[in-house]
């Protein structure tokens, strides 16, 4: 928090600080990369071209504003307080992610770099990375752990037809994390021409402030738009968090409306009594990895464990450290949902909207459908509904025990 | 800290006017057992700092052989408190060769920094080299390692421009560890032109030993680096082949790390003479 504004808006601090959380924790061969990137992204901030042409792009490129929509037969079904989803599902590429990737990729190019790197999970922040460079005509190269690849065939296919060159990682335990260690050491060893497009609100600063403030179009859209549909804030905002961006995105412009409640799902996979989940903040403890400290799953000795959820954009050991310091300080609610209860949110969503929604998000809809019929009718929620479903219907295929 | 191991060891190499030779292996590769063993054997073959890694899931610094290593000693078991009593077992038997250890910050701020730095010094370490703590967040391991005498050793790389260095040297202590190559542990070898160079410039901001690491394999190498520096660095290659000899499931890997190790040595150790020899060292030259 700023000592003199006291906004909660404020942080990060001049060295990358979230209270106890974030910083710069890298080998020393990138400490003049990320204090180039920093003094860059300043200087982009307050370029008036800058913000043009990233305006530009996202109302034209990716589609932007995406509606704020009023899910009636969702609320009818609840029987609670009214339920209004903000549909990044419908950006180009299918999530909220392209936001990001079109910041970060301007900001590569008025460093001079001519090669992009990035990291990914379930696949949906590799093929937003691949289509922004195949956008600015840049090579790019996407780290994606071998198991990964073998759950998201679909994905792994965009990106090569987009142009990237897939990278299958095989060490550690071969997905998210494992793939952003390889990034970061494919970064070490390209400094002089090489961006690295992190993908969520994590890593070593200024990536958490700038993945934020790119996503913040989301939050500053829901709104205006609420403002302009019933004339005042929301009662509630719920958003999933695996690394935490759509989360950030949504509950940033709000975060000094008191009055508004925010709550943060993580997965908790099998269950929190188990070890099969990635809820770092209900089941972690305070670490350093990947640039950043933050709640994170770890062993007793420091070792970093799996995490498990059957949405791969969930399936990792940390959360961005905004996240972890709003935790602490208690201004956001982090709630959680299991493998089960998401499954019963996206089938729910599909039923009642007419909407299939991929399993990040459902997540959250699990919460919406925990939380909303203890709400009052003259309530409003506003979910982030942050990805489409399409990528998903094999994993929901197989837990439901279809055989397609 | 005048008068430790690592301040003695570094004026002992110098009055002989040879470089040092650091060896790295990860403790606990590829078991606990063995490993304390290729730790008794390093110093008869010749090694004159011992750096020791300590295992981690992420180790985002290191290259294919390192990570492997890794793994091989996670997969035995081995806990930082494990890496300390193997210490303390080598110390029984020599009070004199340094040992730095190397690693990553999660297992040392879970451990807690203050309970590290006093196991640490009561096991008979001499320093640390920690990859993802740069000098803006050293705060939190600082102040306890050096209120119980041990060294941080800071590392420069080809990265760290005249802008960079100050930040990189204020509070270096020990040694200053030059990173020969932009990028991970294992990688390619930089030319030796650009490491004299690199040393020389170092040289001329710090009074500390100037050691030198990544890229370096083979006896030539560490020869050709020896003749610029104080010493050298060799990690990747003795992991390597502990990886392949536990692969074999040889029952002599403590003997064959103590042969490749020799070979080194005898590199580095020779390498100023062979140099002034051919008439192409910096030192005649200069």
């Amino acid at each position: 928090m700023n000592a003199e504004t006291g906004s909660l808006r404020a942080g990060p601090d001049a060295n990358g600080h979230f209270g106890q959380f974030g910083g710069r924790y890298v080998a020393e061969t990138l400490m003049p990369l990320i204090l180039e990137l920093e003094q860059a992204y300043t200087a982009a901030k307050a370029d008036p071209a800058f913000h043009a042409e990233l305006d530009d792009l996202l109302k034209h490129y990716v589609g932007r504003p995406s509606p704020l929509y009023f899910a009636e037969r969702l609320t009818d079904e609840l029987g609670g307080a009214k339920i209004y989803l903000k549909r990044d599902e419908l950006n180009h590429t299918g999530a909220h992610k392209i936001n990001n990737c079109i910041g970060q990729i301007l900001l590569a190019r008025r460093m001079g770099k001519t090669r992009i790197i990035a990291e990914t999970g379930a696949g949906q922040h590799g093929v937003a990375t691949a289509t922004v460079a195949a956008r600015f005509g840049l090579p790019c190269t996407i780290y994606m752990g071998a198991r990964d690849i073998e759950r998201q065939a679909p994905n792994v296919f965009r990106m090569k037809l987009l142009g990237a060159e897939v990278k299958a990682v095989e060490s550690g335990s071969k997905t998210l994390k494992d793939a952003m260690n390889e990034a970061l050491r494919d970064w070490v060893t390209n400094v002089h021409d090489t961006f690295y497009i992190i993908g969520t609100a994590a890593g070593p600063h200024p990536y958490p402030e700038l993945v934020r403030d790119f996503q913040t179009v989301i939050g500053k859209e829901a709104r205006a738009q609420i403002l302009e549909r019933e004339g005042r804030l929301p009662d509630l905002l719920v958003a999933a968090i695996g690394g935490g961006s759509n989360a950030i995105g949504l509950f940033h412009p709000f975060l000094d409306d008191d009055g508004v409640r925010i709550v943060g799902i993580e997965a908790s996979g099998k269950g929190l009594d188990t070890h099969e989940h990635a809820a770092s903040l209900a089941g972690g403890r305070a670490g350093v990895l990947h640039g950043n400290k933050t709640m994170l799953l770890q062993d007793e000795d420091g070792q970093i464990t799996e995490a498990h959820s059957i949405s791969a954009g969930l399936d990792y050991p940390g959360i961005g450290p905004e996240h972890a310091w709003l935790h602490a300080i208690g201004r956001v609610e982090y709630q959680s949902a299991t493998d089960t209860e998401a499954l019963e949110g996206f089938q729910l969503l599909c039923r009642t909207e007419g909407i299939i929604p991929a399993l990040e998000p459902s997540h959250a809809l699990a919460a919406v459908a925990r939380i909303a019929p203890t709400m009052g009718k003259d309530q409003i929620i506003i979910a982030n509904l942050c990805g489409r479903g399409d990528k998903d219907i094999f994993t929901v295929a197989a837990a439901l025990g279809v055989t397609m | 800290m005048s008068g430790d191991r690592l301040s003695a060891r570094f004026a002992a190499c110098a009055a002989e006017g040879r470089a040092a030779l650091v060896t790295f292996v990860t403790a606990g590769d590829p078991d606990l057992e063995t490993s304390a063993e290729i730790l008794a054997a390093l110093p008869g073959a010749g090694a004159d700092v011992i750096e020791i890694g300590m295992p981690f899931t992420d180790p985002m610094a290191d290259g294919p052989a390192i990570q492997r290593g890794n793994l091989r000693s996670l997969g035995a078991g081995t806990t930082l408190k494990a890496v300390l009593a193997m210490v303390k077992a080598f110390r029984q038997t020599d009070d004199a060769t340094p040992i730095v250890l190397m690693g990553y910050f999660n297992p040392i701020l879970s451990f807690g920094p203050e309970r590290f730095a006093i196991e640490a010094k009561a096991a008979g370490i001499d320093g640390c080299i920690v990859v993802d703590l740069p000098p803006e967040e050293a705060g939190e391991l600082a102040p306890a390692l050096a209120a119980h005498g041990l060294h941080l050793v800071r590392l420069a790389t080809p990265t760290t421009d005249a802008q960079r260095l100050p930040a990189v040297l204020s509070g270096a202590s020990g040694f200053l560890y030059y990173v020969a190559v932009a990028g991970v542990t294992g990688a390619n070898s930089a030319a030796a032109a650009d490491i004299a160079t690199a040393v020389a410039r170092l040289k001329a901001s710090t009074s500390l030993p100037i050691a030198v690491g990544f890229g370096v394999r083979t006896p030539d190498q560490a020869a050709a680096i020896a003749t610029h520096a104080d010493a050298v660095v060799v990690g990747s290659a003795i992991v390597d082949a502990i990886g392949a000899a536990a692969e074999e499931r040889a029952n002599d890997i403590p003997a064959r790390v103590a042969a490749q190790v020799g070979a080194l040595a005898q590199a580095v150790r020779t390498a100023r003479y062979e140099s002034a020899g051919v008439g192409a060292g910096p030192e005649k030259a200069a």
